[in-house]
């Protein structure tokens, strides 16, 4: 009876999301019972070993040369040998990309339910529950697993990683399934790739902007601030809809769901629909000239101001304190 | 080709969430219901190949309860050709349950593509469209934000983490829309005349045993009450001394 760990692999390196979900595997593991196994698809060994130090007592490295991209397919029937091998009474993934393509695949494939997006696990009268965000973080939904083996996926930046220095996972080969002929969907390739900037969802720091900018070309203001915090940019619905920033930077119910340790909302409102995306977030602080605005009622920290002279003072501020 | 896209019928996301008396659920009284957002781009998406191809038919399923017939009515004005409701009196079944439902209709009906939306904005649980194709032995391909379909190949793209993703998928195949993958259509007035008539057919939903158990739904704790820091510039040093020293995230 193991807790299984869905390692996660991009181009030959372990993702950081991956200890976040060990780290997590470790603290159930303590309650439960059972060796933390991590189950990693890769062309090659990504250097597995080292996953001891983030709590796996053994990784089994499913190796194909096809895992070299994600293949959906080849990682679900993997998984699932990994859950049955080891007699998984848990199965864990990052809700990232990958994990939130993946983990359906695999609870269907076990004919078990999924919590996907979990920010808190805990062992009640002996079994497991699951607390997930619903409504974009409106509300909590609490949930239990009538059948085995229970599979989650937890929320990226919720979980901390564990360090046990110097301990090493024993690695071994995964014996799977390769079905060469199913129809299968074939990653051919990357695009837009953002310069090496973490994703929002994996950020520890926000920046977003809104209406307040009035116009896509005083974006740079927000940008100059997040280069100096490291930060990466987030947008509100409104400047999304009007097409000043991709869709991809949207923050709130129909886009992104971000928890950064910090999230600067500056000239943004505050609607409904965007505080449920970030309203997780550490600490938050607001820019924005009306006092009013509902963006306050959230914030740790406001500044009342016009953000056309408190942004660039802001900028400097900080590049100031980073010396 | 017959294009099936499951929709769901959600709480409009301005709504202020209130906890059912059965403690689980959402308190379903004063709630204006709508589309899932997501699953505008699904139907909007399979609405505007069918139009490219010049043939062919887009059905439309949901499951869920009575009510739904609305939204069904709503989508059918967008174009969709005709409409499954399956029937529950469960106000929130678990994605493996909804799959099951859905993954039998798409056994009987053998569509070309199913389409759906990523997540739905209630549950947010980005389940159904993979545990679908995995019951009907089928590709899929989540999160498309562009979709070009010619000789029973999709290619697509998907946002993930720092970039997109390109991907190729043989048909049938089941796809899960993004926002960005078009700009959804305006039902009008003579679409909406005409879905009146366009037949919906209803039969029970076989949902199966539940995936999950529902043991509450909560509030989340308010934020504890912040502080304005300041007025303008003159305010900078104190909001970044206050990050720096109080909250320590600098």
């Amino acid at each position: 009876m193991s807790i299984l760990v869905y390692i996660e692999q991009r181009g030959g390196a372990v993702r950081s999301v991956s200890r976040e979900t060990l780290g997590e595997a470790t603290r159930l593991a303590a309650v439960l019972g059972g060796p933390v196994v991590g189950v990693c698809c890769a062309a090659a060994d990504p250097g597995l070993a080292a996953l001891g130090e983030a709590g796996a007592e053994q990784v089994l490295l499913a190796a194909h040369p096809a895992f070299a991209q994600y293949d959906s397919a080849g990682h679900a029937a993997a998984v699932t040998a990994a859950a049955k091998q080891v007699g998984a009474k848990v199965v864990l993934f990052s809700a990232s990309s990958i994990g939130k393509d993946l983990a359906p695949r695999v609870a269907a494939r076990l004919s078990v339910g999924l919590a996907t997006d979990c920010t808190a696990l805990a062992v009640e009268s002996g079994r497991l529950v699951a607390t997930r965000p619903v409504f974009a973080g409106k509300a909590f939904q609490k949930v239990a697993f009538p059948a085995s083996p229970a599979v989650a996926s937890l929320r990226p930046k919720v979980f901390a990683p564990v360090s046990a220095a110097g301990a090493v996972a024993a690695v071994s080969a995964l014996p799977f399934e390769w079905d060469a002929s199913a129809p299968r969907a074939v990653v051919t390739g990357l695009a837009g790739a953002s310069g090496g900037k973490a994703d929002l969802t994996e950020s520890e720091i926000v920046v977003s902007g809104g209406r307040g900018l009035k116009g896509p070309e005083h974006f740079h203001l927000v940008e100059a601030l997040a280069d100096a915090l490291g930060a990466t940019v987030g947008a509100s619905r409104a400047v999304v809809d009007a097409g000043w920033r991709p869709h991809g930077e949207q923050v709130g119910q129909t886009g992104k769901v971000v928890s950064p340790k910090l999230y600067v909302a500056v000239g943004i409102s505050g609607a409904i629909q965007h505080l449920a995306g970030m309203s997780s977030s550490r600490c938050i602080v607001a820019i924005n000239k009306d006092p009013e605005a509902p963006i306050f009622k959230v914030a740790d920290y406001g500044l009342v101001g016009d953000l056309f002279e408190v942004l660039p003072a802001l900028t400097a501020e900080v590049r100031k304190l980073h010396g | 080709m017959l294009q099936l896209v499951c929709i769901k019928q959600v709480a409009n996301t301005e709504t202020r969430i209130k906890v059912a008396a059965d403690g689980t659920t959402l308190d379903p009284s004063g709630v204006t219901w709508v589309l899932n957002v997501y699953d505008e781009f699904a139907v909007e998406e399979a609405l505007r190949l069918k139009e490219a191809l010049g043939a062919g038919e887009v059905v439309l399923a949901s499951v869920g309860g009575a009510g739904v017939t609305t939204t069904l009515r709503n989508a059918l004005a967008m174009g969709a050709d005709r409409a499954v409701h399956l029937k529950t009196d469960d106000p929130a079944p678990d994605g493996l349950q909804v799959a099951r439902a859905l993954s039998a209709l798409v056994t009987e009906l053998q569509p070309g593509l199913v389409w759906m939306g990523k997540q739905a904005v209630d549950d947010d649980a980005s389940a159904v469209g993979p545990m679908v194709a995995e019951m009907c032995g089928m590709p899929c391909v989540t999160v498309v934000c562009k979709a070009a379909i010619e000789g029973g190949v999709a290619r697509l793209e998907r946002e993930i983490e720092g970039g997109r993703e390109l991907v190729e998928v043989p048909l049938p195949a089941v796809l899960t829309a993004d926002k960005g993958l078009n700009e959804p259509r305006h039902a009008s007035l003579k679409g909406i005349m005409a879905a009146k008539k366009k037949p919906i057919d209803e039969r029970p939903a076989a949902l199966g045993a539940p995936g999950l158990e529902r043991l509450a739904l909560e509030l989340p704790p308010p934020r504890a009450a912040g502080r304005i820091v300041g007025e303008g510039v003159a305010a900078v040093p104190a909001l970044v001394q206050a990050l720096r020293d109080e909250a320590k995230v600098l």
